[in-house]
């Protein structure tokens, strides 16, 4: 049986009008034409606009109008964006606590030769800023790899004319700075558009093979710094006591002194004033003194023996043995 | 709808069509990173297009080919190459070119990739002959400045490792510019500049050096050490002759003041003495009989003494 499709009920399409259909479309173009007309700039960045494959204009922040339908294209650049370039490490994590690597291809970056022949390990970064989009989008392709090509042979040029200890210790500064200056030269030859802001160094060591000699070196510095001030110290212990002992000798010396000729004194006067006694009655003061003195003198001594003056010898008479045994 | 008008429609869609792809192909549009060569049925037509915007050309018949404007990059391989001095060492350099000559560029190396591998060929080669014309000093210096001299390296003598140079590294990257450059202008490619990127040991070579390193510093630390010893021997020689001094003073000094007061003394007692040495005599004695006969002394006294004067008989 021949199906009948004109049988089947058509649903009712409601009628749109042209007019309202025209609309929509011409409403719908007007969308997708403003949509594309209008663009916006971040406070970081500045816009750079291509009409037709050629550079008309940059743009700073804020809304702006370009024409639609890929007649102008737009590039937003971050210009006021500081950028930053790791060399000899990797930061994985950024933060608090940052992390960081260090990786065969980082070693090739910080193993370089100084100007002694011999070889560091430096780890510096460079921070950055897109100075002309312009020149930074159209000069050169493969700006950032360039530009770290860049850094690397102008730190290496410079830390190949300083020595080793240079650059570990106090030419850091200035080989960062004349580093910077130099790598900004060559941005500008080179027409890059970007503007160098800081290049600082970040861990120079000496190779790891090398790194233990070197710290003997700093040890044997303390070692002689403190051998000198252990000498100091006994010095200082020993030399103001010696002065102290040596004020003791001369007070002593000094006191001595003193004694002695008040001594000689206080004798010559005694004697002096004994003698205007004596002086006035010689004879008798004598026998006095000498009476007196053996009054004294006698009765102290236990052992005394008389002897006859016509007896010659004493000494078969006495038995001295006992004496000294009681 | 008669046919009439439907084939009328279709000669006048087809033919917008048609337009449209003439157009299309007619228009190009190079961008400011480009320029451009025009070919038709191969053959270079005029010279290149290096200005932005938008330009026409022959459609079907003529073809465009698109190459870069802007200086592009070179970063070759290390290389390991003898310097004159026998030093083995690895080179990396980098350069910077464009294409300066699209049309002979196109002609001679087709694209980038021929350009690079040629690159290879010509700034390796020249760095390599350069290179080995010159000791490593001149890669690694670029000017003869003194050292500062820090603490431990004013220890070391570098006069024995490092020469003066003649050269230079700056001087050294134009010699292989200007001689690379020469070359390369004949397919079309303008070299700009040439720098040596990273210089470094072979790993043998490094071993010496390492040792030398280590040499040098051993060196440093034992004179360290020595003067360390040296210092403190002198400080402790000082306290020796400073204490002998100090103590001999002070002795010197006692024995001038103990001296001056026992002449003194003996001043005094002269002159108080004088007044009638006998009698000093006589009472000095007693006072010496009285200190030197003690309870133990065994005292044996004559009769005929002064003090038995009356003992015998009452005298006179």
């Amino acid at each position: 049986m021949p199906y009948d499709f004109q049988s089947i009920p058509r649903p009712e399409w409601p009628k749109i009008p042209p007019k309202v259909v025209k609309g929509v479309l011409l409403g719908l173009a007007a969308v997708v034409l403003l949509w594309g007309s209008f663009y916006q700039v971040a406070p970081e960045e500045m816009g750079v606009i291509l009409r037709l494959g050629k550079f008309v204009r940059s743009t700073e922040p804020g809304l702006h109008m370009k024409l639609p339908l890929g007649i102008e294209r737009l590039t937003r650049v971050p210009v006021q964006r500081q950028l930053k370039q790791e060399f000899g490490f990797r930061t994985v994590r950024a933060g608090v606590n940052s992390e960081y690597i260090t990786t065969a291809e980082t070693k090739g970056e910080s193993v370089m030769l100084t100007g002694d022949l011999n070889v560091v390990d430096a780890e510096w970064i460079v921070q950055y800023k897109i100075r002309d989009p312009y020149l930074f989008l159209f000069k050169m392709r493969e700006a950032e790899a360039t530009f770290r090509d860049m850094t690397e042979a102008v730190v290496r040029r410079v830390v190949g004319d300083s020595a080793v200890d240079e650059v570990i210790t106090v030419g850091r500064t200035r080989i960062a700075d004349e580093a910077k200056s130099l790598l900004q030269q060559l941005c500008d030859a080179y027409e890059i558009g970007i503007e160098v802001n800081q290049l600082i160094f970040q861990d120079v060591n000496p190779p790891e093979t090398v790194k233990p000699s070197f710290n003997d070196v700093n040890e044997a510095l303390q070692e002689k710094e403190k051998k000198i001030n252990e000498s100091w110290a006994e010095y200082n212990q020993v030399i103001p006591r010696a002065a102290g002992e040596a004020e003791q000798v001369l007070r002593g010396a000094e006191g001595y002194a003193t004694e002695r000729v008040n001594n000689a004194a206080g004798d010559a006067s005694r004697f002096s004033a004994i003698y205007r006694e004596y002086a006035k009655a010689p004879a008798v003061t004598r026998k006095r003194l000498y009476l007196e003195a053996l009054n004294d003198i006698l009765p102290k001594i236990t052992r005394k023996i008389v002897v006859d003056q016509n007896q010659r010898n004493v000494l078969p008479l006495l038995n001295l043995g006992e004496e000294v045994k009681k | 709808m008669n046919t009439k008008n439907t084939t009328l429609l279709i000669v006048i869609v087809g033919a917008l069509l048609l337009g449209l792809l003439v157009i299309l192909d007619a228009v190009y549009i190079v961008s400011e990173t480009d320029q451009v060569i025009i070919t038709q049925f191969g053959e270079p037509m005029g010279g290149a297009v290096t200005t932005a915007g938008l330009h026409f050309k022959t459609p079907f018949i003529q073809k465009t080919h698109f190459f870069d404007k802007r200086w592009l990059q070179w970063d070759g391989d290390p290389n390991q190459i003898p310097t004159k001095d026998k030093k083995y060492i690895w080179i990396d350099t980098y350069c910077r070119w464009r294409i300066s000559d699209p049309l002979v560029f196109f002609q001679r190396v087709r694209d980038e990739r021929g350009a690079h591998s040629r690159l290879d060929d010509i700034v390796d080669g020249e760095t390599r002959n350069t290179i080995a014309n010159y000791d490593l000093i001149e890669i690694i210096r670029s000017s003869n400045r003194d050292f500062e001299l820090t603490e431990d390296a004013a220890l070391l003598d570098f006069s024995e490792v490092v020469g003066k140079i003649g050269t230079g590294r700056d001087k050294l990257s134009k010699i292989i510019l200007e001689n690379a450059a020469k070359i390369t202008l004949e397919f079309g490619v303008e070299l700009k500049d040439v720098q040596v990127k990273r210089v470094n040991y072979v790993d043998e070579v490094q071993r010496k050096v390492f040792d030398r390193m280590i040499a040098e510093r051993k060196r440093i630390a034992s004179k360290y050490r020595s003067e360390g010893d040296g210092k403190s021997a002198e400080i402790s020689g000082q306290k020796e002759r400073e204490l002998k001094r100090i103590v001999s003073e002070a002795y010197r000094k006692a024995q001038e003041i103990k001296g001056k007061a026992d002449a003194e003394a003996t001043k005094i007692y002269a002159q108080a003495y004088n007044l009638d040495p006998e009698f000093y005599q006589f009472l000095k004695t007693l006072e010496t009989y009285r200190a030197a006969l003690e309870k133990d002394t065994w005292l044996i006294l004559s009769t005929d003494s002064e003090i038995f004067k009356y003992l015998k008989s009452a005298g006179r």
